[in-house]
């Protein structure tokens, strides 16, 4: 008990903060790039939606290492879009917080996007006409009818994003390395103590993590349970 | 108020091909369902585009695919009514009349008001639409189109999916509600009930085309084809061969009749609405059939007798004989009876 305590009041507590700034970085974004492709992916017939479909669900399939190696390609200095964004932005994306953030956004993402579509295309299409008709613009509609509608697979989207941006490891590793006091996330921190055999700080991460993905799955239970309340019990 | 569509859109199983002109007030279209009555609708308000045509109101074109143009539904100012009345889920009931409207705030809430008193929804205003009665519900959806006062108003099935008793209850308050309404209304439905309470002007659709067309007791007095007569209620049908000027053998029964009027010479069959069968106890006479039920059914208030037409009918080609209240009680004093009189003013001479 005592070794906890002592752990406890020396823990670098870095790790919890880089984390969280990541995740809701990385949620923020996708939250609106998740609605805006999601709208787009609504609208486009089907051949052309299963396209976009396809492209913008694979972070989720693919193991986030092969996401990392095509964010490295892309970003490293060596190459033209990342010395493009340094030479002409000053944007450092290879071992920064900002790759952090590309890393979490981009595996995380599609949840954004499956959800918010899913839920939008639930959504009884006679809305949209009646909007039309009774004379509300095409963003009015969106915004005013379709967004709150589909309210509650957003939110859960939204809460399943920051879950995932907040957990992520393969992508961050390789695309922004961990740098204590810097990109070094909670998922990376774990790893490397286990790697210096430390199972006692891991366990004091491992117990935060357990609390935080706790707290999430009872919020989405919360939100979800408010739309399902007209479904019978088994 | 005039109104005038052609519609040609190709819709995979069939073609639509719809053209009526109309100045009447209230329009009906009754059909079966999937017979593009609903797709001629959406055509109108916009929400779908036809591959050719023209839909005009007044002299204000909406659709003309000749000059391109294709006013989006925002600019057609026509109001259309949904079957589910589409009452936006998250909005309160004032901010579902309010949703459409344009200016600012004031007048908007103006108008909100004066339609909330119009359509008697006070104390309603902050509720969500499912917290609130079919009745109510439609209430708010007419008062969500009145508000911006459309040229045309389209009715969807508004009643297909209520009971029967709702169902007659909304009907009268939508009369009521369209009473001061100056404006075209078009009902689309496949109940004849329903759209013969409620037009002035029919319109027959089959297979994306237009069967009939007219005023509507005109219509149902004289449906002059097969297809409408049967939508329009019409069970038996046989077809004919002129033996005179005023005499036809019905094939199909098994039956010279005497029309009492010239037989048209377009005419290939006739049809007989399964009420107006009139019942004799006795002797056979002229445009008789012997009454040779082949089964009964009971309804709480009528009595369905199915009737073998003839020696040479298959066994599944019946004439229906609906028997009403008053008639029932003679039935149940005099017994069944030995013949049915087809009555000459009543048979409808029909094309194919």
């Amino acid at each position: 008990m005592k070794e906890i305590m002592d752990i406890l009041e020396e823990l670098d507590w870095s790790p919890l903060f880089i984390s969280l700034k990541t995740g809701v970085a990385a949620t923020v974004i996708s939250f609106f790039l998740g609605i805006f492709a999601a709208r787009r992916a609504v609208k486009a017939p089907p051949g052309k939606k299963a396209v976009i479909d396809g492209i913008l669900s694979l972070p989720m399939v693919l193991p986030p290492t092969v996401a990392g190696f095509f964010l490295l390609l892309l970003f490293s200095r060596r190459r033209p879009l990342g010395e493009f964004l340094f030479d002409e932005f000053g944007f450092k994306v290879v071992q920064t917080w900002l790759g952090c953030v590309i890393a979490a956004t981009v595996i995380a993402f599609p949840l954004m996007y499956r959800n918010a579509r899913a839920a939008m295309e639930q959504i009884d299409v006679n809305l949209v006409y009646a909007g039309r008709t009774l004379g509300m613009s095409e963003s009015e509609i969106f915004w005013k009818v379709v967004v709150p509608t589909a309210g509650p697979g957003i939110a859960s989207g939204t809460i399943l994003t920051f879950a995932r941006a907040l957990g992520e490891y393969g992508a961050t590793s390789m695309l922004a390395g961990n740098i204590p006091g810097k990109t070094g996330t909670i998922s990376q921190k774990i790893a490397m103590v286990i790697q210096d055999g430390d199972y006692l700080t891991a366990g004091i991460w491992v117990v935060i993590v357990l609390v935080i993905a706790f707290v999430i799955i009872f919020l989405m239970n919360l939100i979800s349970g408010k739309k399902m309340k007209n479904v019978g019990r088994w | 108020m005039s109104i005038s569509v052609e519609i040609h859109k190709n819709l995979n199983s069939f073609m639509l091909d719809v053209s009526f002109r109309s100045t009447s007030r209230r329009i009906g279209i009754l059909g079966a369902s999937g017979c593009g009555k609903s797709m001629t609708l959406k055509s109108i308000a916009g929400i779908e585009t036809p591959d050719a045509g023209r839909i005009a109101v007044e002299d204000r074109i909406l659709f003309d695919s000749g000059s391109r143009i294709d006013l989006k539904p925002q600019k057609r100012n026509v109001g259309y009514l949904f079957q589910n009345y589409a009452l936006f889920p998250t909005m309160t009931v004032e901010k579902n009349i309010g949703a459409g409207l344009k200016g600012n705030r004031i007048e908007k809430e103006k108008r909100v008001r004066e339609m909330i008193r119009k359509f008697q929804l006070e104390g309603l205003e902050q509720q969500l639409p499912d917290q609130l009665s079919g009745g109510q519900q439609q209430r708010v959806a007419l008062a969500r189109i009145m508000a911006y006062e459309p040229d045309v108003i389209l009715l969807d099935e508004p009643f297909s999916a209520l009971d029967m008793f709702l169902k007659d209850r909304l009907q009268r308050e939508l009369e009521n509600m369209l009473e001061g309404y100056g404006g075209t209304v078009i009902l689309v439905s496949h109940d004849r009930d329903e759209v013969y309470r409620f037009s002035e002007e029919l319109l027959i659709m089959d297979q994306g085309r237009i069967a009939a067309a007219g005023p509507t007791k005109e219509v149902f007095r004289d449906p002059k084809n097969k297809t409408a007569a049967r939508l329009t209620g019409c069970k038996n049908f046989s077809r004919i061969r002129k033996l005179g000027k005023d005499t036809v053998e019905a094939i199909d029964w098994d039956l010279v009749l005497h029309t009492g009027r010239t037989v048209p010479d377009d005419a290939e069959y006739i049809g007989y609405r399964a009420h107006d069968f009139v019942p004799v106890w006795g002797e056979a006479g002229e445009n008789m059939l012997r009454f040779d039920p082949v089964s009964s059914a009971s309804l709480p208030f009528e009595h369905n007798y199915y009737i073998r037409p003839g020696k040479k009918a298959g066994a599944d080609e019946v004439i229906c004989w609906f028997v009403q209240r008053e008639e029932l009680q003679r039935l149940e004093g005099r017994g069944k009876p030995d013949y049915l009189k087809i009555e000459e003013e009543k048979i409808l001479f029909l094309k194919k």
